[in-house]
Parts: structure tokens; C-alpha cells; sequence
């Protein structure tokens, strides 16, 4: 039963962009909702600006064909536009320019109507709070209220969808957290956003997120639908929380005891993926035959980065047996 | 319909707040030029002048003193020091002390009164070329004139008589010659800069790529940052004019309505080379560098300095492609020649078309280096 494309707020089939040589989004196919907080991760280099660029229609798709809010992308990138909004992760304000003028200025340029104009900047800046900050220079601003300008700034023109390119990078956690408190209201209203990260924190608050490694997109769903991956919890394995006081030591060691598939330290802890045949009280016992006391050993569920790198690991597995 | 300049409005606007908010810029982009117009106006003086001068006369009897005094009168020649010794005259040449020696021989004035060939030694140091072909220029005429006083004795007038009237700039005074063209070097320094900062600035910042992902059109945003630069270049243009007219005195033989119309094509020009400047650079320092790179052409090639006639051929060809060698004859033409668009319409058309033809190759690397990066 497929779905009508154009109903998605984005609908993104077989996307591939090359530069000359070099393939830098290979086959990447996805569909986000209206309404969805869409979380699109990745390392750097790895095409997540590329394919923002491509859905914005800054670049021409060498393949595929992507629907933007029913507009497809290739024929008229111009109303693509008009209809979404941007905010770039360096907050692209002009300092020597005032909060209201930077307002101004975007209004201007999706060519909003005076009253409308003068009426989305009052609803803006009653919603960001940014009343006492009207005539400052944008230069003068915080970190996190030059975020929330440029977030008003790209919403002037009311988009029905929001391209935000790590918005959160090198701001402190209170506007962090404000910052998606707001885009948790906003999407109640109806307003998707593509949000990308580096966060595992922001990508578990997201609906939906899809991680893309090197042109290729390895994992697309829920974030609790990928938790269940095969892949991520395979079949007969275990994922449990070791604490310990020495969990360098203790992480030496549980690398050597057959069974334990892999380990990794979390702060005060171990999370390490075991063969579910293996007894917890026989773990702990090894543990403390080596002299390490353990605290507590629970069962836990895999956090998203669990998943993107038990993705990760899995898939250049994959390209190496390809290429031998 | 699409609007093709759709996002113009706007970003004038932006502009202008940009410029207000920075007096200091723009004062500085206003004043510096006329400082340099200061500078070049009263310190430059073509014009070859008071050449030091060493002297051996061997002589020194009336006829070889006499002699002396014409060269010294001639304004050309300032009598440094006299020598007494050829080794000395040598010297104080190579130490570059003195540009020109003149050995007048123990003979001189024996040979005059026998109506025998007095010769002088004239030693000219040729490394300034303009001041060693003036020095051979005025020993020449002062040596045939001398003769012919002593052959014509009693004749009052010559066979042929050259008299030669200098046009437009009776008094030969450097800045009437200097700062017509120095005009089209400002005004192409000020546009330059200011576009290609004005856009690399948004560069540096990432506003230029927000800007691409709003419905602006590449046309709408390159002239909605061209016109306020135009303005602020038509203020340089009349600063610079009535500096020059009020301050240096250069009439204005033309009319400055023609000038200012010819002015609109050669200041898209240097407009449109900042937008191509900022195409390739993505820093400040480098618009810099390569702005400057446009400039040295214009400065060396054009005109302004050197006479293009007297050019190397593969110069002169070059010089016919470089903007300023159009308006700088435009200027020259309406301020010192009084010409008018009958004389100017050749240069006026030069320059439209390689305004045209330049904005057009702007627009289209701007879509493509900047849009598409």
C-alpha cells in the first residue's frame, strides 16, 4: 500500500549526487511526515548537508527525484523555497544589523505583505521572547538568542517545513533544552522539521530519524523501531549495564572473557553486549575473581548510538566483504 | 511570470542599513581617494624640472660662462657644483649626485672667435629615460640656437619659424594631465572593494548561503548590492570632480552631465569586477589581493601613466581591453578638450558592451562558483 508522495512533507526517492568522481549521496531514498520531527544524522563528510542542499534545491540531483511539500524539487526549486525554512548551524544573522532589522530584512525577502509582516513580527517575537532585545545588534546577542533569531527569523514567512542544521552546536544546555521545548510546540501545530545533529541526546527526542554514513543511508524508522533492529540486538544476545569503580580495568578484562561480544565504558559504567546464555551472577563472578567489584549488573536497552554503530560496524563489514 | 529580479527590494534595503550602520567605512572609502588625489596632485609633477647639474668648464672665459647661463635659464638644468677635473665630473654621476656633467674644453672660446666648431661635452645619465631625452632635448636646442645667433648675426628672423601652441593645457600643469585619469583609478578602486567586501563579507559570515535558500533571485541580490555602490560611486565622482576643480584648479572644459552619463557604463564595469573578485574569493584578504591584481592593468596599461601609442604592440592590444583606457579618455576628453558625445560615443559604447558582457560572465559565475559550491 503505497502512500501518495506528494501528502509527505518530504518524499526523497533514489536521491544520488555526484562530484565528478566522487559519489557523495548514493541511492538515498526516505519519506518524513507532515508534522514529524525528523532527525537526520551522520558524521561529518557524509552528505547530510549535501542532501539538505539538494532538498532546498541549492544543488541539482544527478538522479532520483525528491517531492518538498508536494513540490518536486527538480522542476521548481523556487516554490520549494518559498514554502520551507532554513536555519544554518552559524545562526546566518547580520551582526551589524538589529534584531528587528535582521526581522525586517527576511520578511522583505519572502515578500510578506506589510501588515502580514508587521503581524508575524510581533507573533515571532512574542514566541521567542525576544521583546527586550528589538534594537540590539544581533553581534551583542548570546549564543542561544541569536539561535532563537535566526529561528525567527527563518519562520517569518510561516514554512510548513524547517530545515535546521544543528541548531544546537555550541549553545548552552538551558537553550538547548528551550530550543526543543519550542520545536515540540511547534510541531504540535502541524510543522515538520528536518533537524541534524550530533547529539544521541536530540536524536532520541526526535519521531523519526534516519543516519547516513558516507552517502549511504543505514537505518530509517522510529527511534524505538530501531532499537529492535535485528541487526542492533541479534538473535540471542543480551545488552546489560556493568557499574564498577575501575571500569578501565574492568573493561580490559570483560574484553577477554569469552561471550561478552563487545563493550564500551559510559561514564561509571560498562554497556556491554553478551550471549544471553551467559548467567549475569556468572559475569559478576568472573568479574570479582579478578578482583574487580562490581556494583550492579542490569539488563539495558540499546541507546541510539548503540544503534549507529552497531549500524555503522555492521555496514563497513559489508563494504569490505564487497570489495575482497 | 517570475520575478527575475525578485528579493531587489529587499536587499537594498539591507545594503543601505549595512552602509549606515558603518560611517566609518564609507568615510574612509570617500576621503582616502581624495588623500591620494592630494598627494599625486601636488607631489607629482611631470613636468622635468631643475636637473642637477655638474659643470667642468675648462674654459671659464666669457663665451663658456655665457653658454652656462643659457642652460641654467633654460629651467631645465640646476648647476649642482662645479668641478674642476674630468675624474670628478665622472663621479659625481655614477654616485648619482647629479644627472647631467657638461665639459666645456679649455678651447671653447678660441675656437668660437676663430669661427671654428666649439664642442661641449654633455654626459646624461641615462637611467630616467623622461629626463635624459628632456636634457638632450634642451642641450640640443640651446647648441643650434647658439649657432644660429652666430651665423644670422644681423638676420632677425628665421627661414622656417616653428612656433607650437599647446592646447587645452597651456601651462602644462601635471594635475590638469594627472588627475582626469586619475579619476577612473578611484572610482574603479572604491566600486571594486566595495562590492567584492560586501559580498565576501556575507561569504565569511554564511548569510550568503541563507540567502540562496529563500526565494531571492541571483539578478534581485547582485543589483539590490550594486545600486547602493553605484550611489556611494557617483558621490565619490562628484567629490573627486569638484576637488579637482575648485581645489586644483583643472578647468572643466566639457559638460559634466556627459561626464556623469559616460560615467553609469564604466562604473557597472568596475562594479561587476568586484562581483567576479568576490566569486573567487572567500576571504577578505584574498578579495584584496585579487582586486588588486585588476588594478595594476588599469594603472599601467591604460593610459593614465604611460602614453598607450608608445606602447610594445601586444600592450597596446591589451590596453584596448581594459576598461579604464575608454574612460580615462573620456574624462581627459571632457575636462581638458571640451569634446563632446560626438568625439566620445566610440569609448561610451566600449564601455557599455564590456559592462554588459562583464556583468553577464558575473552573474553567471556567481550562479555558478557561489550558488552551486
Amino acid at each position: 500500500m503505497a502512500k501518495n508522495p506528494a501528502e509527505a512533507a518530504i518524499s526523497a526517492e533514489h536521491l544520488v549526487r555526484r562530484f565528478g568522481n566522487f559519489t557523495a549521496v548514493n541511492d538515498v531514498s526516505f519519506r518524513v511526515e507532515k508534522g514529524e520531527i525528523f532527525g537526520f544524522l551522520g558524521p561529518n563528510g557524509s552528505g547530510k548537508t549535501t542532501v539538505i542542499k539538494m532538498l532546498t534545491g541549492l544543488l541539482p540531483l544527478s538522479g532520483g527525484s525528491a517531492l518538498v511539500e508536494g513540490v518536486d524539487v527538480g522542476a521548481d526549486s523556487e516554490s520549494v523555497r518559498e514554502r520551507i525554512g532554513y536555519m544554518s548551524q552559524n545562526f546566518s544573522l547580520y551582526y551589524d544589523l538589529t534584531v528587528a532589522e535582521n526581522l525586517q530584512f527576511y520578511g522583505r525577502i519572502y515578500s510578506l505583505e506589510p501588515a502580514r509582516l508587521k503581524r508575524r513580527i510581533e507573533e515571532i517575537v512574542q514566541l521567542n521572547g525576544l521583546a527586550p532585545y528589538l534594537t540590539r545588534l544581533a553581534a551583542q546577542l548570546s549564543g542561544g538568542w541569536k539561535q532563537r533569531l535566526a529561528l525567527g527569523c527563518a519562520m517569518l514567512h510561516e514554512p510548513a517545513l524547517l530545515f535546521l542544521d544543528e541548531p544546537t552546536a555550541g549553545i548552552d544546555p538551558v537553550a538547548r533544552r528551550q530550543l526543543w521545548d519550542l520545536l515540540f510546540e511547534l510541531s504540535g501545530h502541524g510543522i515538520t522539521f528536518f533537524v541534524t545533529t550530533h547529539y544521541m541526546d536530540e536524536a532520541e527526542r526526535c519521531s523519526h530519524v534516519a543516519y547516513i554514513y558516507y552517502g549511504q543511508l543505514i537505518a530509517d524508522g522510529t527511534p524505538n523501531s530501531l532499537r529492535e533492529l535485528p541487526d542492533v540486538q541479534p538473535q540471542g544476545t543480551l545488552r546489560v549495564e556493568i557499574t564498577t569503580p575501575e571500569v578501565t580495568r574492568a573493561l580490559r578484562l570483560a574484553r577477554q572473557i569469552p561471550g561478552i561480544r563487545s563493550a564500551t565504558i559510559f561514564g561509571q559504567s560498562i554497556h556491554a553486549l553478551i550471549e544471553d546464555h551467559f548467567n549475569l551472577d556468572d559475569l559478576g563472578d568472573q568479574l570479582l575473581k579478578n578482583g574487580i567489584a562490581v556494583t550492579e549488573i542490569r539488563p539495558l536497552a540499546p541507546s541510539l548510538e548503540d544503534v549507529f554503530v552497531e549500524l555503522t560496524c555492521k555496514h563497513q563489514a559489508m563494504l569490505e566483504t564487497a570489495r575482497a | 511570470m517570475r520575478n527575475f529580479f525578485r528579493g531587489f527590494g529587499a536587499v537594498f534595503y539591507k545594503e543601505v542599513l549595512h552602509v549606515r550602520r558603518d560611517p566609518a567605512t564609507l568615510f574612509f572609502s570617500l576621503v582616502i581617494p581624495l588623500l591620494q588625489m592630494v598627494v599625486l596632485g601636488f607631489g607629482i609633477d611631470t613636468n622635468i624640472r631643475q636637473v642637477n647639474t655638474v659643470v667642468y668648464n675648462a674654459d671659464a672665459r666669457r663665451e663658456s660662462r655665457e653658454l652656462i647661463d643659457r642652460l641654467k635659464n633654460s629651467d631645465t638644468f640646476h648647476i649642482w657644483r662645479y668641478v674642476g677635473n674630468d675624474q670628478d665630473l665622472n663621479d659625481a654621476i655614477i654616485a648619482g649626485k647629479a644627472r647631467v656633467g657638461i665639459k666645456i674644453p679649455v678651447d671653447y672660446s678660441d675656437r668660437l672667435l676663430h669661427n671654428m666648431s666649439a664642442q661641449v661635452l654633455v654626459l646624461i645619465d641615462g637611467s630616467d629615460s623622461s629626463v635624459a631625452g628632456q636634457a638632450i632635448n634642451v642641450t640640443t636646442a640651446i647648441g643650434l640656437d647658439e649657432s644660429l645667433r652666430r651665423v644670422l648675426e644681423d638676420r632677425s628672423t628665421l627661414a622656417v619659424d616653428i612656433r607650437p601652441k599647446l592646447l587645452f593645457n597651456p601651462d602644462s600643469r601635471s594635475p590638469n594631465f594627472l588627475l582626469p585619469g586619475l579619476t577612473a583609478i578611484l572610482l574603479l578602486n572604491v566600486t571594486t572593494f566595495l562590492t567584492a567586501f560586501s559580498i565576501v563579507r556575507e561569504k565569511e559570515r554564511g548569510t550568503l548561503e541563507q540567502l540562496f535558500v529563500t526565494p531571492v533571485r541571483p539578478m534581485g541580490l547582485l543589483l539590490g548590492k550594486l545600486l547602493p555602490y553605484l550611489a556611494i560611486g557617483f558621490s565619490e565622482l562628484s567629490l573627486i570632480l569638484s576637488f579637482m576643480r575648485f581645489v586644483f584648479q583643472v578647468p572643466i572644459h566639457g559638460s559634466v552631465v556627459l561626464l556623469a552619463f559616460l560615467s553609469l557604463p564604466y562604473l557597472f564595469v568596475s562594479l561587476s569586477i568586484g562581483i567576479l573578485v568576490s566569486s573567487k574569493a572567500n576571504t577578505q584578504s584574498q578579495a584584496i589581493q585579487l582586486a588588486f591584481l585588476t588594478f595594476l592593468p588599469s594603472i599601467f596599461f591604460s593610459g593614465y601613466i604611460f602614453p598607450r601609442e608608445t606602447m610594445p604592440t601586444v600592450f597596446y592590444v591589451i590596453s584596448y581591453f581594459i576598461p579604464a583606457s575608454y574612460y580615462i579618455n573620456i574624462t581627459r576628453g571632457i575636462i581638458l578638450r571640451g569634446a563632446g558625445i560626438a568625439h566620445l560615443w566610440i569609448d561610451g559604447l566600449a564601455l557599455f558592451a564590456i559592462g554588459t558582457i562583464l556583468l553577464i560572465i558575473a552573474a553567471r559565475r556567481f550562479q555558478n562558483k557561489v550558488i552551486m559550491a
